[in-house]
């Protein structure tokens, strides 16, 4: 049986990927974010994921506004990243998880979510980033099944929908035959605004308040509409969104591994935490006896 | 929007999308280099081939954020226009906010201040 071990969650600034590219992780203003993923790496390595579930948003570069989807699953065998429109160089993408896919596209409509399949999907920077911070200088070795949340267009789904979501996710990954070490990333956010006369706006007391809920209770996090988050969040930070549909994906009970909170990259107040199941507790602390054992 | 407005924020609805709809069609073809080269060689020609409405022609004319918002324009999407001038989310934030860049940079990183105390060991 498949067993999921957790999720990381992390912001998505395409500066990152600048960053990345030009080799600046050391620069006196990137090294603060970047410090936060010697942990991560450390918890992926104990805990060795082969497929990473993917709760993002496109930014324009799959969907247009001709067709908005609000949930949208992909389904395809291999993802590609391209040029967003600054000329970068895209991040290697890997390979999808049909299989897994369909089974996921199968629950959420038998639990009556009305979603978007896609065969065909370009991922953008929100989750080629996130993925090439986890694992650096390399494709990923894992499987992707990227969900994609609309957090462009007005109306967006609610909080409260956006977590039942990932915990309709979280019972097809239950039931799912494989026997896959699976993973969640929820990305962007935290708070920032780039739009607009209240450009630059950011809110570490409420980006407090959602790290702080994130693990023990996360409905908490569903207790403001889409209105009250764009106000307390920045019209950019409501991609909170994407966090709370990954959490929802982990069961009830998870345990917070690092955290790290840092203003600002870029526009943003970024965020990078672990959130790691029981069941990855359990085998964590076995493996740790183990090693204990053998010294 | 039944709700109350939230000062200096436009919220990306569905009459904004009906409204921006050529202007975002257009910054949405920029993913391509070969349609930002486009632009670059002939702007007049690039625009009316996306049917941009007069109100959106001057906003781009002018490279005025504000007011290629006010025409429907999403902050995602004019991202890769302003990106064809060279300029990232500081530039268009200052512009946005009428501070100079070094200003709004450093208003950016004057929120690190409003970290509660209790985060900051968390680092």
């Amino acid at each position: 049986m498949a067993k999921v071990i957790g999720g990381v969650f992390t912001s998505h600034v395409p500066a990152i990927g600048g960053a990345i590219h030009r080799g600046a992780q050391n620069e006196p203003y990137w090294k603060p974010f970047f410090d936060a993923w010697p942990p991560v790496r450390e918890w992926l390595g104990e805990q060795v994921p082969d497929v990473v579930i993917m709760f993002y948003n496109d930014h324009g570069l799959n969907f247009f506004l001709d067709k908005m989807p609000t949930f949208a699953i992909g389904a395809a065998a291999q993802y590609r990243n391209e040029d967003e429109g600054w000329g970068l160089p895209p991040f290697p993408v890997p390979p999808g998880h049909p299989e897994l896919s369909w089974a996921i596209i199968e629950k959420l409509v038998a639990e009556e979510f009305d979603i978007t399949t896609c065969q065909d999907m370009l991922v953008d920077h929100a989750a080629s980033i996130p993925l090439a911070l986890a694992w650096p200088d390399r494709e990923a070795p894992v499987k992707i099944v990227p969900i994609a949340i609309n957090t462009v267009q007005h109306p967006l789904p609610s909080a409260k929908r956006c977590l039942a979501l990932g915990r309709a996710v979280g019972k097809a990954l239950a039931e799912w035959q494989g026997d896959e070490t699976i993973m969640v990333m929820g990305t962007g956010g935290l708070s920032h605004q780039l739009d607009g006369e209240r450009a630059g706006f950011m809110n570490p007391e409420y980006d407090l308040f959602c790290m702080d809920n994130l693990s023990a209770d996360p409905d908490a996090l569903t207790r403001h509409s889409v209105h009250e988050i764009v106000e307390l969040s920045g019209t950019q930070g409501v991609e909170i969104l994407n966090w709370i549909a990954a959490r929802g994906a982990l069961g009830d009970k998870v345990h917070e591994v690092s955290r790290s909170y840092h203003i600002p990259i870029s526009n943003t107040a970024a965020a990078v935490m672990v959130l790691e199941t029981e069941a990855a507790r359990a085998a964590g602390n076995a493996g740790a006896e183990k090693t204990a054992e053998l010294a | 929007m039944a709700s109350t407005a939230i000062p200096g924020t436009h919220i990306f609805d569905g009459a904004a999308a009906r409204k921006g709809y050529a202007l975002n069609a257009m910054c949405f073809s920029f993913n391509e280099a070969a349609n930002r080269d486009a632009f670059l060689r002939d702007e007049d020609a690039y625009c009316a081939r996306f049917g941009l409405t007069a109100e959106q022609r001057d906003a781009v004319a002018k490279r005025n954020v504000l007011a290629m918002m006010a025409a429907g324009g999403n902050i995602y999407y004019l991202a890769k226009l302003a990106g064809i001038f060279g300029l990232n989310v500081q530039d268009v934030g200052a512009q946005q906010t009428g501070m100079t860049v070094d200003a709004f940079k450093q208003m950016l990183l004057d929120n690190a201040a409003a970290i509660p105390t209790k985060e900051m060991a968390h680092g």
